[in-house]
């Protein structure tokens, strides 16, 4: 098999059972992506597959020959952080930090749908989508955090998001 | 290393004991400025960049991989455990079974000992049994779900209402089980109004972001295990017991914890199993439970059935409290839901009384989690105090002002420092309390509005820490200790005390935490934390302040700290110049008479405003505040998010937390995080949290107070009480779901 993850080529021999969760943290060494319940209730192991955000544990690793997929580590390194793991750490949008890794990946992969004008359950029109704190929540609650940093990890994105728009603009 | 050479070895060493109040605080006087600042967590960048490296998460030369078999029914006796079709599979290593050693359940947190050993006989359902040890996870995976249990079935007691009535008293524990002052019968009887209900709580989950894990690996004779835990040094000991060698014989790493909230406070079935396969295999072991074993087999908070009798005069003023509580455990378990623990000293009555049984049921162990005892005894407490307001007629907040104590209602002795009611000012003002209707009928189109409060009381507990504080040749300081941080910010704020004390940017503060061969601490639990850890992390850079006295011939207590430099007669000295070949400390901290001769806790006060539909009776949180009092807050940045999480358990508990035991068998049947619904992010609104300030100069030098716990107490009653101001409906038996509602809703 073959993989692009994090820019990086890879060649991989995969088990049919093995996800590509499984192949991240057990295979490759790229442990930043969670394992918190492997049936994609919890958001802990999301990652960005082609652009979209994907719960890892749900999905087989030789169902992604070729694909482009994109991890917390390659979103940014320590020195160099992405934005929005910038705003988690100013906003102290994580507590133990377990749920993080995919909490950004998902924050990710929700702006951009934003940016898409995909509506959510809490868009008042389908075809005008606004972008509150209650559309941040509502698209970020595949991600579930139990030391509850919700109203912070809000914040944080609700920042990133906006500075995003001036760029935009 | 023994213990007692980890403490005392070669290193200086310095202790305190807190036998006297303690007005005077370096971090009052320090020149640094970074105590209480809200700074980023120092460790942060590693966590959002995923590098920060949990348990399961250690490379290992020829790592194999372990999955826990349970016992598929709720009693009996194993008969034979078949793995002939698991071992035939590509890649399985070996099935092992030891029914000896595996223990039984989780150890409670703290002990020394082992936890209940032996699974041949089978007392709950999903009791781990084997272990299935693999090359590859997913052979393992397979090959565990190959394994057969044959068994001989057992009577067993699955259903707490059919065995409520053969109830024990346990002995003592966090509390005696039960206290009598006075005569609440007869002020009952006599009382000019009196509240007497029943509340009951379900059992719950901590449902900790990252399952339990163990990485075992044995070496000469010694085991080395990254582990998921919250007390490391304690739990190294009934590691050692639970596998029959000395203590120095286990080392426990556990530098980050994916959130624990009491599940993981003492050890659990993983770690015994994963160290007696890698012993035997002579290989590293790895085991990472599935999610669903950790709602099977590891830690549940007990459900509960509480009675709270209140008594008052024409005054207002309690006349008597009752509060009795029927809990649920293992049998030979004896750790019991301390539901009364705030009760003792919330108000005051003259008359007083505190009872607890257990009913001893075949479901997994009770046992910690967060705030045990108020998280649920204030959910009772809070609801009838509520209660009581409305049959006086008064304001709920008005109720509790008449009943403050002015001591320690029960042990007539001081409180060391107490808020309560200045939070409840506090909160009514920032909160537009004085806008809350009396009675129900706010009706905004579908949704019914309703306001709610409810008071915060957390016990305060100082353990026995320690710490190392070392000053480098080149100026740093290194912390070391085997404490904990489960994402409570103990690395953020052992640095803030350190830096502060010590006269250091915060960037020149290493701190290394959760490797057991480090000084030990008290570990993560009970909200004492902070308070112990950081006050050994104090005693070491105290001495550390003296002996750069030392060096510089300059008096102590004329030494001014800061940017590394140290200032005193008019002379400026870089630290590096004094610091010879690099100075180290031991601190520890103990408690002593201070625990005794004052009331210590922290206190609050929950602002709650909540919208019901009328139709469906769904349930939503429009806005809530808690306005808190802990002493010092060392770093307000992750207090508040410590208060967030409280405050989001609370709501959690008040509408939607309950793990549901099967009736025939004690499975619990909601066993993955699609079925137990911990509150999501939709389920939150931007919840708001103040800090009154505060000094506890009884609790430890630094004056802090514990706050991982305050925010849960009294968080859900503050919910159902704003429920009952919206609805008119009265639910006694939380989770507060809509079928409850329902019913009582107007038309």
């Amino acid at each position: 098999m073959h993989f692009t993850i994090n820019g990086k080529s890879y060649e991989a021999e995969v088990d049919v059972r093995t996800s590509l969760l499984d192949l991240c943290r057990e295979h490759l060494g790229l442990t930043g992506s969670k394992k918190g319940c492997d049936h994609g209730q919890c958001g802990a192991c999301t990652m960005l597959v082609n652009g979209r955000r994907i719960n890892a544990c749900l999905t087989l690793a030789v169902m992604h020959q070729d694909d482009e997929i994109m991890t917390i580590e390659g979103l940014g390194t320590v020195e160099n952080l992405h934005p929005l793991q910038a705003a988690f750490v100013k906003h102290d949008g994580y507590q133990c930090g377990y749920c993080t890794p995919g909490q950004i990946c998902s924050a990710v992969g929700m702006l951009d749908e934003v940016r898409k004008g995909w509506p959510s359950h809490a868009s008042a029109d389908l075809t005008d989508v606004t972008f509150d704190e209650s559309e941040i929540s509502e698209r970020m609650s595949g991600n579930i955090c139990r030391c509850a940093a919700y109203p912070n990890i809000v914040d944080a994105i609700r920042e990133v998001a906006a500075e995003q728009r001036e760029v935009t603009a | 290393m023994t213990l007692i050479d980890k403490v005392l070895g070669r290193d200086e060493h310095r202790s305190l004991r807190m036998d006297k109040p303690l007005p005077d605080s370096l971090l009052d006087r320090g020149a640094q400025g970074v105590i209480g600042q809200p700074v980023d967590r120092i460790e942060g960048p590693l966590k959002v960049s995923g590098r920060a490296t949990y348990a399961a998460e250690y490379p290992a030369e020829r790592l194999s991989y372990g999955v826990l078999v349970r016992a598929p029914f709720g009693s009996g006796k194993i008969t034979d455990v078949q793995a002939a079709a698991a071992k035939a599979l590509p890649g399985v290593i070996d099935v092992i079974t030891d029914y000896p050693s595996f223990i039984r359940n989780p150890q409670q947190g703290g002990e020394k000992k082992a936890p209940t050993q032996g699974v041949e006989k089978v007392d709950y359902h999903g009791e781990i049994v084997a272990i299935v040890v693999a090359e590859t996870f997913e052979a393992a995976r397979d090959a565990a779900a190959q394994v057969r249990i044959d068994y001989e079935p057992r009577e067993g007691a699955f259903v707490f209402e059919e065995h409520r009535d053969e109830a024990d008293r346990p002995p003592p524990d966090q509390i005696p089980p039960q206290t009598s002052q006075g005569d609440v019968e007869a002020a009952m009887a006599s009382a000019a109004y009196t509240v007497d209900q029943t509340y009951t709580t379900p059992s719950q989950n901590s449902a900790a972001m990252e399952p339990h894990a163990s990485l075992a690996e044995w070496k000469d004779g010694k085991l080395t295990l990254h582990g998921s835990y919250q007390m490391v040094a304690s739990d190294q000991m009934q590691l050692a017991q639970a596998l029959g060698v000395k203590n120095d014989q286990v080392r426990i790493i556990s530098r980050y914890v994916g959130g624990g909230f009491g599940s993981k406070l003492g050890i659990a079935p993983e770690s015994v199993a994963a160290a007696i396969a890698a012993k035997r295999l002579d290989r590293p072991v790895k085991v990472a439970m599935a999610r669903q074993q950790v709602f099977d087999a590891t830690v549940r908070r007990s459900n509960t059935e509480q009675r709270i009798r209140l008594a008052a005069d024409h005054d207002g003023k309690l006349t008597a409290i009752g509060h009795e509580t029927l809990a649920s455990n293992l049998p030979g378990e004896d750790y019991f839901e301390p539901a009364a623990i705030g009760t003792h000293f919330a108000y005051a009555a003259e008359n007083r009384l505190t009872d607890h049984k257990l009913v001893r049921l075949n479901w997994l162990l009770s046992g910690s989690m967060r705030a045990p005892g108020e998280a649920v005894g204030m959910l009772a407490l809070e609801a009838a105090m509520d209660e009581l307001a409305e049959v006086i007629g008064i304001d709920p907040i008005e109720l509790r002002r008449r009943n403050e104590p002015e001591q320690d209602p029960e042990k007539k002795v001081p409180f060391s420092s107490r808020q309560m009611i200045p939070c409840f000012d506090r909160g009514a003002e920032a909160f537009g309390w004085s806008a809350r209707k009396k009675t129900a009928g706010d009706r905004r189109g579908e949704w019914l509005h309703g306001m709610g409060v409810a008071a915060a009381v957390r016990s305060n507990m100082l353990q026995k820490s320690s710490a190392s504080v070392e000053l480098t040749t080149d100026g740093r300081a290194i912390v070391s200790t085997d404490m904990t941080d489960i994402g409570t910010g103990t690395y953020t704020i052992l640095a803030q005390i350190a830096a502060e004390t010590l006269g250091l940017p915060l960037d020149r503060v290493i701190v290394h935490l959760g490797d057991g061969e480090a000084p030990p601490a008290a570990g993560s639990g009970g909200s004492w934390g902070a308070g112990s850890s950081g006050s050994s992390v104090y005693v070491a850079c105290e001495a550390l302040r003296e002996k750069l006295a030392k060096a510089m011939g300059v008096d102590a207590d004329e030494l001014t700290l800061k940017d590394g430099r140290a200032i005193a007669e008019n002379r400026a000295v870089e630290i590096t110049e004094l610091v010879g070949d690099g100075m180290k400390v031991v601190g520890t901290i103990q408690p002593g008479h201070q625990e005794k001769a004052v009331r210590q806790a922290s206190y609050g006060a929950h602002f709650a405003e909540v919208k019901v539909n009328a139709v469906t009776g769904e349930v939503r949180v429009v806005r809530m505040l808690g306005v808190f009092e802990a002493g010092r807050i060392l770093n307000r940045k992750t207090a508040r998010s410590q208060c967030l999480g409280g405050m989001t358990f609370g709501i959690g508990a008040a509408l939607s937390e309950e793990l549901v035991h099967d009736r025939r068998n004690g499975k619990v049947v909601n066993r993955d995080l699609a079925e137990y619904h911990v509150p999501v992010n939709a389920d939150i609104p931007q919840l708001e949290v103040e800090f009154l300030d505060g000094r506890d100069h009884h609790a430890n030098p630094i004056h802090a107070k514990g706050i991982g716990e305050l925010g849960i107490s009294g968080a859900g009653a503050a919910i159902a009480n704003a429920i009952y101001n919206a609805t008119g409906v009265r639910v006694r038996d939380y989770p507060i779901t809509l079928d409850k509602l329902l019913p009582g809703l107007p038309d």
